[in-house]
C-alpha cells in the first residue's frame, strides 16, 4: 500500500480540513494515517496546535487506540482473527503458522518491509471463521494453504 | 425477459467470495446473451450457504448455495435462472428450516431488500413506526417502548423505556442520541448485518428517540473493523437527507434531527458506553465513573441517549405494530425477540432472530446442528469475551436474561460460540485474562495488573509449577477483579475464567508448554 511521504504543508492540510467538528481528535488521527501509514512523532504537535490541546494528551490519544501506528507498516498488511470465535475453528494454528513463515511477532513487520502481521479481535465473520483481512480484503474460512497463498501473494 | 438476481454484499458473503460471484455471474450471462439484473442485498444470516445466490422466478425467490464462481457455468447450464435442479438448489429461502423457525422482525428486510433503497425499505413495512411516532407526544412514545419490555441489546439489558423517560424528563436545549455500533464481542455480527443490509431502520430507530427525547443530534460510533458498514451508514443517511426523512423538519414535522458517523480505533472497551462519550469527544477511552449518568450528563456533559444498534432498530417495529405485538414475544422479563448470532464451530452458522426463551440447546444442537467438525460440542461461550463458557450440563438454559444471570452467565449481545472436545478450557481462561490486560483501559488495578498475573498463573499451572496453589491464586484474582472494577471488562472476566475452571477442572493441569498465542 504505497503511502504519501511526510510533508508537515500536507499534514497541515490534512488536519485542517478535519478539525473543524467537535471531538475531531479520532478523525484527525485516521486521516493522517490513511495518507502516511502511520502518525508520524512530528504530527501531533500540529494537532495539539489545532485543537489548542497539549501535546501530552494527543500523545496520550494516539497510544490509547490500537488502531493508530508510530511506525510505517510494510507493505502488506495481514491482520488475523485472535478471538474466541476464530480459536474455535483453528485460528491459533493459523496464527502460529503465519509467525513462522513470516518471522515475525504480532504487531510487527519483516525485515524487508514486505508484511506487517497485526492480531484483531474480531472483524464480525465469526459465522464464516477462521477471518482475515489482507491489506483492506476480508478473507473467510481462512485455511493453511489459503494462508500460504495470501503470505506468499503479497510481495 | 430480465431475470432479477440477488447477491449478498454483506462483508462475511464477500469474504467468502460474493464479489466474484456477482461479477463472473455477470460476465457469464453478458457472454450468454441472457438479460439479467444483479441487485446486491444484505445476508440473510444463513452463513454456511454463502455466498447465497437468490433468482427471481414465477415461484418467488430460490436459492442457491453455497455458490463458488467455478459453480457458475454449471448452473447456468442447468438453467438455474428459471430455478432449474441442482445440487446447490436450496429451495424457497423462506421454507428453509433454519430461516422458517424465526421470528424475524428486526431482520425482516436484511438479505431481501437493496440496502440503499428507500423505496424498497418503504414497501417492505419501512417508515410506518415513524408516522405513528409523528401522531403521537413524545411522553407517549417513551411510554410505548417501555410498554414494549425492550431491554438493551448490548448486554446490559436495561430497559430502554426508562432510559428514554429520564432523558425526555431532564430538561437541556441539546440533547443528543448516540448508537453503539462498537460491537467488539467475539461471536457477534448482527450489528454490522443491519447497519450493512437494512440501513434504515437503524436511522428511523434513532430518529423516533431523537423526537421522543428531545434530542436533534445522533452519532453513530461504529467500529474501525467495520468500513463496509461505515459506508452503508453514510450512504444511507444522505439518502434520508435528501428524501427529508433527516434534516430540519423530518418528514415534514416540526422536528428536526440529523445523524453523523464517527468511527473507533480499535478500543474494545470503547463499547463500555462512558468510554465511547469519552471517545466521541476525541479523547483517550477511559471509563467514566457513574453518576452522572449519561442520561443527565452524556456526551459534551448533554443528557444522552446511548443504545445498541439492536435496541433501535427494534424501536421501528414496536411503534409500527404496537408495544403489546412486541411484547407477546419472550418469556418472563425478556420480552420480544433477539436476533442471537451462532458463531464459531458450528455446522449452520449464522443469524437466529427468535422470541426469548429458546434453549442453549435447542440453539447449538438443533438449529445449528451441532459443530462443523462433526466432534462432539465441548462447551458454548455465550454473551462475548466476557461471557461464561457453558458445558453441555448446561444447554437447558433458556435464552433469557435471568436465567443466564441465575447461572452465572449472561446473553450479553446474543453471540454463542460453539466448540467442539479439542478445545483446551485452560487455554481459553488465559486469554480471557490476556484479552482483558490487552483492551484494559487502565484506570482500574486489578484490571490492568490483575489479568497479567492471571496470564502468569496460568501458564504456572500449565507448566505444572504448584497447580493446586495456582487454582487458588486464580480464584482470588477473581474475586478482585470482581469487585474491584469499575466496569464489566475487568468485572465480568471471571465469568469465562471461573466458567472455565468449575465446569471443565479436568484441563486445568500441567501440559506441554503452552504455545505463546
Ligand atoms: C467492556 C464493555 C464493552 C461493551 N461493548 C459494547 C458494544 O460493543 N456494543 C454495545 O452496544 N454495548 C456494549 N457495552 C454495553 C454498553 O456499556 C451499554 O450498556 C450499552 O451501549 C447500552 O445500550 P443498550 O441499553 O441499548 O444495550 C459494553 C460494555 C462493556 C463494559
Ligand atoms: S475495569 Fe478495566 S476497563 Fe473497566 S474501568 Fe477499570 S481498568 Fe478500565
Ligand atoms: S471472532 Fe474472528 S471474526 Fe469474530
Amino acid at each position: 500500500m504505497p503511502f504519501e511521504i511526510w510533508e508537515e504543508a500536507r499534514a497541515r492540510e490534512i488536519i485542517a480540513a478535519h478539525a473543524t467538528e467537535s471531538g475531531s481528535t479520532l478523525r484527525i488521527l485516521h486521516a493522517l494515517q490513511e495518507a502516511f501509514g502511520f502518525i508520524p512523532e512530528a504530527a501531533i504537535p500540529l494537532i495539539a496546535e489545532a485543537l489548542n490541546l497539549s501535546r501530552a494528551e494527543i500523545h496520550g490519544v494516539v497510544t490509547f487506540y490500537h488502531d493508530f501506528r508510530r511506525e510505517l507498516p510494510g507493505r502488506h498488511v495481514l491482520k488475523l482473527c485472535r478471538a474466541e470465535a476464530c480459536q474455535s475453528m483453528g485460528g491459533d494454528a493459523l496464527g502460529a503458522r503465519a509467525r513462522a513463515k513470516l518471522g515475525v511477532n504480532w504487531g510487527e513487520t519483516t525485515r524487508d518491509g514486505r508484511v506487517t502481521l497485526d492480531a484483531v479481535f474480531c472483524l464480525g465473520l465469526c459465522a464464516t471463521a477462521p477471518s482475515a483481512m489482507i491489506n483492506n480484503r476480508l478473507v473467510g474460512r481462512l485455511t493453511q494453504s489459503r494462508l500460504d497463498a495470501l503470505i506468499e501473494q503479497a510481495q | 425477459m430480465t431475470t432479477k438476481i440477488y447477491i449478498p454484499r454483506d462483508s462475511a458473503a464477500v469474504a467468502v467470495g460474493a464479489d466474484e460471484v456477482a461479477q463472473m455471474l455477470g460476465q457469464a450471462c453478458a457472454e450468454r446473451g441472457l438479460p439479467v439484473q444483479i441487485v446486491r442485498t444484505g445476508s440473510r444470516g444463513l452463513y454456511w450457504l454463502e455466498p447465497m445466490v437468490e433468482v427471481e422466478t414465477a415461484e418467488g425467490r430460490i436459492a442457491y448455495g453455497p455458490v463458488s464462481a467455478d459453480e457458475l457455468d454449471d448452473l447456468l447450464n442447468s438453467d438455474f435462472l428459471n430455478g432449474g435442479s441442482h445440487t446447490l438448489r436450496l429451495g424457497r429461502p423462506e421454507d428453509i428450516p433454519f430461516l422458517k423457525r424465526q421470528n424475524r422482525l428486526t431482520f425482516a428486510r436484511c438479505g431481501i431488500v437493496d440496502p440503499l433503497s428507500l423505496d424498497d425499505y418503504r414497501t417492505h413495512g419501512g417508515y410506518r413506526g415513524l408516522e405513528q411516532a409523528l401522531a403521537l407526544q413524545p411522553a407517549a412514545i417513551v411510554e410505548a417502548v417501555t410498554q414494549s419490555g425492550l431491554r438493551g441489546r448490548g448486554g446490559a439489558g436495561f430497559p430502554t423505556g426508562i432510559k428514554w423517560k429520564t432523558v425526555l424528563d431532564t430538561p437541556g436545549p441539546q440533547k443528543y442520541i448516540v448508537c453503539n455500533a462498537d460491537e467488539g464481542d467475539s461471536g457477534t455480527f448482527a450489528d454490522r448485518m443491519i447497519m450493512e443490509g437494512d440501513p434504515f431502520i437503524l436511522i428511523e430507530g434513532m430518529t423516533i428517540a431523537g423526537i421522543a427525547t428531545g434530542a436533534t443530534e445522533g452519532t453513530i460510533y461504529i467500529r474501525s473493523e467495520y468500513p463496509a458498514a461505515v459506508a452503508a451508514m453514510e450512504a444511507a443517511i444522505a439518502v434520508a437527507r435528501s428524501s427529508g426523512y433527516l434534516g430540519a423538519h423530518v418528514s415534514g414535522s416540526s422536528y428536526g434531527f440529523d445523524i453523523q458517523v464517527q468511527v473507533g480505533a480499535g478500543a474494545y472497551v470503547c463499547g463500555e458506553e462512558t468510554s465511547l462519550l469519552e471517545s466521541l469527544e476525541g479523547k483517550r477511552g477511559q471509563v467514566r465513573a457513574k453518576p452522572p449518568l449519561p442520561a443527565h450528563q452524556g456526551l459534551f456533559g448533554k443528557p444522552t441517549v446511548i443504545n445498541n444498534v439492536l435496541s433501535l432498530a427494534a424501536v421501528p417495529t414496536i411503534l409500527a405494530e404496537g408495544a403489546a405485538y412486541y411484547r407477546d414475544f419472550g418469556m418472563g422479563r425478556s420480552r420480544g425477540t433477539m436476533p442471537i448470532q451462532l458463531a464459531g464451530n458450528i455446522r449452520r452458522s449464522g443469524l437466529f432472530e427468535t422470541a426469548f426463551g429458546v434453549t442453549l440447546g435447542e440453539l447449538v444442537d438443533d438449529i445449528g446442528g451441532g459443530t462443523a467438525s462433526g466432534r462432539p460440542v465441548r462447551a458454548a461461550q455465550v454473551g462475548g469475551p466476557l461471557g461464561a463458557y457453558f458445558p453441555r450440563d448446561l444447554f437447558d438454559t433458556p435464552f433469557d436474561y435471568e436465567a443466564f444471570a441465575a447461572r452465572d452467565g449472561l446473553i450479553g449481545h446474543g453471540g454463542v460460540v460453539v466448540f467442539d472436545d479439542t478445545v483446551d478450557m485452560l487455554k481459553q481462561a488465559r486469554f480471557a485474562m490476556e484479552f482483558c490486560s490487552i483492551e484494559s483501559c487502565g484506570k482500574c488495578t486489578p484490571c490492568r495488573i490483575g489479568s497479567t498475573r492471571g496470564v502468569e498463573v496460568l501458564d504456572r499451572i500449565a507448566r505444572g509449577q504448584g497447580v493446586a496453589a495456582g487454582i487458588d491464586l486464580i480464584e482470588d484474582l477473581c474475586q478482585t477483579l470482581k469487585f474491584g472494577s469499575l466496569c464489566a471488562l475487568g468485572g465480568f472476566t471471571p465469568y469465562p475464567v471461573m466458567s472455565a475452571l468449575r465446569f471443565f477442572p479436568e484441563d486445568f493441569v500441567a501440559r506441554v508448554p503452552l504455545a505463546a498465542a
